[in-house]
């Protein structure tokens, strides 16, 4: 008996395979996208953890300098006096004219060496070679690839043991490739420290020791990114579950009759729903394991510009090689599994309380009266409300990401009584019979489609939210870069010596000559720099200011006042007439806030000549040269046969542009991407809902039919509604998308970036999206209409006679 | 134990078959036995040490950056206010991975610190290694002072006739005052102290004669102890052959005031045994290759291998027939380059005590 049930309730999947097509793909698709973000996201998060282990930040105490280095004396100092500590070095280089992270350890002391793989070379290496100059960099082999075969480079050695764009070497090398001598970045507390040490507070009064956790301080720079990943991936699970719910229903609608005839045959319904359980569980399981597949490619297809976004916005270590690790492909099963259920609960409740003897309703699936459409906008307006609630009550990313989440969930709640009412309206409106039955057939129709037009209602108002953030953020990002990159010719010198020397020789050839000058340093507790400029009218008339207080300028000028950036400014609520500290005792009023986007960390400018006050040996190797534009690739010609200076050491500002807004493309790149693929998903999911209601529709046309309409006209009418129905969920979805943009550009982009973007609106984009939805729409019904011009009349005839 | 538990937190932090290892072993094992995979044979570019060549003071207190290994070796052997026996270690090598000095962090001079303290039930040990040219490990001379980080050993008077020893690990330290009793002992020829039939051979000298009085800080609480001292001095390039698989070093002080110098080099080819005999008055007698002979009695499994914690030894030249025991027989240095070493007692025809040295046990 259970054999033959099971068979003949697997026969309606080979009478209707492209419903099982359907209701696999929703469920691949579904699994897919999220499972992608996952794996990216872990695959980052592995990423940072192995880098903070590789260099040796994990557990160690530091010691820092807040006036940004350590001098060697302070470091022998402490191991005079008995302190184990090794010091590290660290800065960004050029190396064969790629920039790179260089890190140079004492390989005699440091706390984590690099670990010897099978492959590696390393093992291979001397002590005299390790230890001695010139030194060997290591590295992993796609950096090393990059770097080798730079002129005046120690041997390039591959080893897995280093992290992504890091290259490790010996403190003297490193000393020599950032020109930087006796001054360490950190002294690492190795363990266990002997018993019995002076205090280090007598023996290096300026230090500060620090729990660090490079991995958490990456994760903190990054979260928001992953956190915006992940809601992606969960907007896209949402829509893929609407495909899977409504093609499920619609298999356990069409199957009503036969569960009842097996009930009459004698069949527990206990044992009906296990079968119907196990079904669902074995379609899951195939609609995971291809998600999974389908996430895994697009995860790797994504990867290496999710990488590459991470590495040039925040400097993250991460890697474009994708690892399958078991935890995903077990939690995205998991959650195939789980959407399956989810989607399939109503059908498996259905099928558990099914009457045997009852006739079967008219659209007793689609029965949510108008009481269940109000309870849903109740519903729906609480979520709204209990994001709002969250903003107030909350801070951070989580706030922004609470409210977005109520705004979009009540909205989705919200549009079936809205599109209930809309067409209330319109059907009111609505003169002659036709139009009149048009509009309230639509209305009957509604509760069967309202799931997925709230698909589509979150897809469109997605798309337009950060489709309106990113183009704002490009348009502000485009027309800042325009303000802030003012001079000419961008030149770096080799050493400060050929600096000075470069700065005298163009002096009385350009208009300006504009050092770069910087200290690294912590501003707030955090790593950040404070720039020092010389009073020049490029600042005073373009650099852009957010804030500013009268004369900020001047006062900045004269070293009396600082201006920070719109980073800082928000983290640590300095925004003009708070006061600054840049260091120990330097303590500057904030004349004005700038904005400065691309960078996540805090920075301050003011007066050169009250920096080098402080910090008197920041390097003096890049300017900004001010020369007529005309003069620009001349002067740069000349300037290279004077000095013989590298390719890399002269950039034009149309360079810097290009390669600041390629890093701002790959930023979006994997939004525009999982952007298109939700539009899909919900498009697809109209679809299967039309689909569905497809065989329900009949009862309702063959009165219309016999009533005199053609079957053409019928099936021109079906189209229409689609596309009514598209056009009011798009119309409805713009101000949701605007509301949606507004959030991103204002809450989470503040706290996930620390800046606030203007809103520009974008209204061609909104047509365009429009046409899309209708697009969508008109598709989606031009199948079933198709089917209706072509249903034989006997098929028409035969609702009057077989009803049941 | 401490030390070993030391030694294996450190390993653990590194991981096993890390760089660090590798490299400190081959440096260490390198600069010792010549012929070692991976450092070719000769000692290019380094002197070597020739006969007939005085040894000069204060000069050779300091360090000669021209040879690949040195080392300034400190032991003593101590009574405790508590009536225990101790024995404590103080030693810097110096390992050049290529001749000469220099300053900053190219400096080719590696440097090596190893201190312990042993009881009879525990051997607690520590190590510091850092790099010359940069302030943080090195010798000078004249006033002469050795140091590694905060330990040293340096002079309080003239040469190195007094000194003040300190070193510290994680469970112990001690700051100990050295004052020679009887003057320098020069090894071999005038200081050419051969170690191979194949002409092998280093500089070596000795201050034999320390009388040690100072204060042990142990987790228990410090301890002031009393005793004597013994300083190698030793300097080459390839100081052993390539079939010498390990030595024992024996430096006794006997009861009679006589004292004795004396190694044994495992040889494939036959052992190489030479030995210094030092009268109550300080006079040295140089015993060639064959006059000292010794025999493992007891072999102790110490640290994963077997290791003779007991010995027969004989020097019929001087009428000596004595037995050699470890007061703790796992004195095992579990350091970069590992390696066993401990105060012993000794009975028989001469009784008294010193400090035992034991190299390539695998």
């Amino acid at each position: 008996m259970t054999g033959a049930a099971a068979l003949a309730l697997l026969s309606h999947w080979r009478r209707q395979p492209g419903q099982l097509l359907t209701l696999i793909l929703g469920l691949a698709l579904a699994t897919g996208l999220w499972s992608a973000v996952q794996a990216i996201n872990a695959e980052a998060r592995a990423n940072y953890a192995e880098a903070a282990q590789q260099i040796g930040a994990a557990g160690n105490r530091v010691l820092t300098a807040p006036e940004g280095t350590i001098a060697q004396d302070s470091y022998i100092r402490l191991r005079r006096a008995g302190w184990l500590v090794t010091p590290v070095i660290e800065g960004r280089v050029r190396l064969n004219g790629q920039t790179v992270t260089l890190m140079g350890v004492d390989f005699l002391n440091t706390p984590t060496p690099p670990a010897t793989g099978d492959a590696d070379d390393v093992a291979a290496l001397t002590p005299a070679q390790i230890l001695t100059a010139p030194g060997v960099l290591l590295a992993r082999p796609a950096t090393a690839a990059r770097i080798r075969g730079g002129a005046d480079l120690p041997p390039v050695v591959e080893t897995a043991s280093v992290p992504p764009g890091v290259v490790l070497t010996g403190i003297g090398t490193a000393e020599r490739l950032l020109d930087r001598v006796g001054a360490f970045d950190r002294l690492l507390l190795l363990d266990p420290q002997p018993a019995g040490l002076p205090p280090l507070a007598e023996l290096v009064p300026g230090l500060t020791v620090s729990q660090p956790d490079a991995a958490a301080e990456t994760a903190r720079l990054t979260d928001s990114f992953h956190l915006n990943l992940t809601a992606f991936g969960l907007l896209s699970f949402a829509v893929g579950l609407f495909i899977v719910h409504g093609t499920a229903g619609l298999a356990f609608e069409q199957r009503r009759a036969l569960a009842r005839t097996l009930r009459a045959l004698g069949l527990p319904t206990r044992r009906l729903v296990l079968l119907v359980l196990a079904e669902l569980l074995v379609l899951a399981l195939i609609g995971g394991t291809l998600g999974l597949a389908l996430g895994y490619v697009t995860a790797a297809a994504l990867l290496p510009d999710v990488a590459a976004t991470l590495r040039g916005l925040y400097g993250a270590p991460v890697d474009g090689g994708l690892t399958l690790r078991p935890v995903w492909f077990a939690s995205g099963l998991a959650m195939a599994l789980g959407g399956a259920g989810l989607a399939g609960a109503q059908g498996l409740w259905q099928v558990a309380r099914l009457p045997i003897l009852q006739a079967p309703g008219m659209l007793t699936r689609f029965t949510a009266s108008a009481r269940g459409a109000r309870r849903m906008a109740l519903a729906g307006l609480a979520l709204v409300g209990l994001g709002l609630l969250c903003l107030v009550l909350l801070d951070g990313l989580v706030a922004g990401f609470a409210l977005l989440a109520g705004l979009l969930l009540g909205a989705a709640l919200l549009l079936p009584m809205l599109l209930n009412l809309v067409l209330a309206t319109l059907s009111r409106r609505a003169r002659g019979p036709v139009a009149e039955w048009v509009w309230a057939d639509l209305r009957g129709q509604l509760p069967g489609l309202s799931l997925a037009l709230m698909a589509l209602l979150l897809a469109l108002a997605t798309n337009v939210g950060v489709g309106t953030m990113v183009s704002s953020f490009r348009l502000t990002f485009t027309g800042w870069l325009d303000q802030r990159l003012m001079s000419e010719l961008y030149l770096s010198a080799r050493d400060d010596a050929q600096g000075a020397e470069l700065a005298q020789w163009l002096q009385p050839r350009v208009d300006a000559v504009l050092p770069i000058r910087f200290a690294e340093t912590r501003l707030g507790g955090a790593p950040g720099r404070i720039y020092g400029v010389v009073d020049h009218s490029t600042y005073r008339d373009h650099w852009p200011l957010i804030a500013a207080e009268p004369e900020a300028w001047d006062r900045v000028a004269a070293g009396n006042a600082a201006l920070v950036n719109e980073q800082l400014a928000r983290r640590d609520g300095l925004w003009p007439g708070r006061t600054v500290q840049l260091a120990p005792g330097w303590v500057l009023p904030v004349a004005g806030v700038y904005s400065d986007y691309g960078n996540p960390s805090g920075q301050a400018i003011t007066a050169l000549p009250a920096l080098l006050e402080r910090f008197p040996n920041v390097p003096n190797q890049r300017f900004g040269l001010r020369v007529a534009p005309a003069r620009a690739t001349a002067l740069a010609a000349e300037l290279r046969a004077a000095f013989d200076l590298p390719a890399a050491a002269l950039v034009e500002q149309a360079a810097v542009k290009a390669e600041s807004l390629a890093i701002f493309e790959k930023t979006f790149v994997v939004t525009a991407a999982l952007n298109i693929l939700t539009l899909g998903v919900a498009g697809f999911a109209i679809l299967t809902s039309l689909l569905t209601l497809w065989t329900m529709r009949l009862p309702q046309l063959a009165p219309a039919w016999a009533l005199g309409l053609t079957r053409a006209r019928l099936a021109r009418l079906e189209l229409l509604r689609s596309l009514a129905l598209a056009g009011i969920t798009a119309l409805l979805a713009l101000p949701l998308g605007l509301m949606l943009a507004w959030v991103l550009l204002a809450v989470i982009n503040v706290e996930a970036f620390g800046w606030r973007l203007p809103m520009f609106v974008f209204p061609l984009d909104w047509l365009r999206l429009g046409a899309l939805a209708l697009l969508a729409g008109a598709l989606a019904a031009a199948l079933p209409a198709r089917r209706l011009r072509r249903l034989p009349p006997s098929d028409l005839l035969k609702v009057f006679a077989n009803e049941r | 134990m401490s030390g070993e538990r030391g030694a294996r937190a450190w390993r653990s932090r590194s991981g096993s078959g890390t760089v660090l290892v590798l490299l400190l072993s081959l440096l260490w094992q390198g600069a010792w036995a010549q012929g070692y995979a991976g450092l070719g044979t000769g000692a290019e570019g380094f002197a070597l040490p020739r006969p007939g060549v005085a040894l000069d003071f204060p000069r050779d207190h300091g360090p000669h950056p021209d040879y690949r290994i040195e080392w300034w070796y400190l032991t003593a052997t101590l009574q405790g206010a508590d009536g225990r026996d101790y024995g404590v270690q103080w030693t810097l090598f110096r390992s050049a991975l290529a001749p000469g000095a220099a300053e900053g962090w190219h400096s080719p001079q590696i440097w090596m610190g190893h201190a312990a303290v042993t009881s009879a039930d525990r051997h607690r040990f520590a190590e510091r290694i850092a790099r010359g040219g940069i302030g943080q490990a090195g010798v000078t001379a004249q006033p002469f002072a050795a140091f590694i980080d905060d330990w040293q050993m340096s002079a309080t008077g003239d040469g190195i006739s007094d000194l003040r020893l300190t070193a510290r690990g994680a469970e112990f330290a001690y700051d100990l005052q050295l004052s020679a009793e009887g003057p320098l002992v020069k090894h071999g020829d005038a200081g050419y102290s051969v170690k191979s039939r194949d002409g092998h051979a280093s500089y070596y000298y000795s201050q034999p004669a320390y009388a040690v009085q100072g204060t042990l800080s142990l987790p228990e609480g410090p301890v002031a102890v009393t005793g004597q001292g013994w300083l190698d001095r030793e300097w080459s390039s390839q100081p052993l052959s390539a079939d010498q698989s390990g030595w024992d070093w024996f430096s006794l002080a006997f009861d009679s005031g006589a004292r004795m110098m004396a190694f044994r080099l495992r040889d494939s080819r036959g052992d190489f045994t030479a030995a210094t005999w030092i009268a109550a008055d300080g006079s040295a007698r140089a015993l060639p290759d064959g006059a000292f002979r010794a025999e493992p009695l007891v072999w102790t499994e110490v640290a994963g291998r077997r290791v003779p914690t007991r010995w027969r030894l004989h020097l019929p030249a001087e009428g000596l027939e004595a037995e050699l025991a470890a007061l703790n027989p796992q004195s095992w240095m579990g350091t970069s380059f590992a390696y066993w070493e401990g105060p012993v007692t000794v009975t028989g025809s001469h009784a008294g005590r010193g400090y035992l040295e034991m190299t390539g046990y695998e």
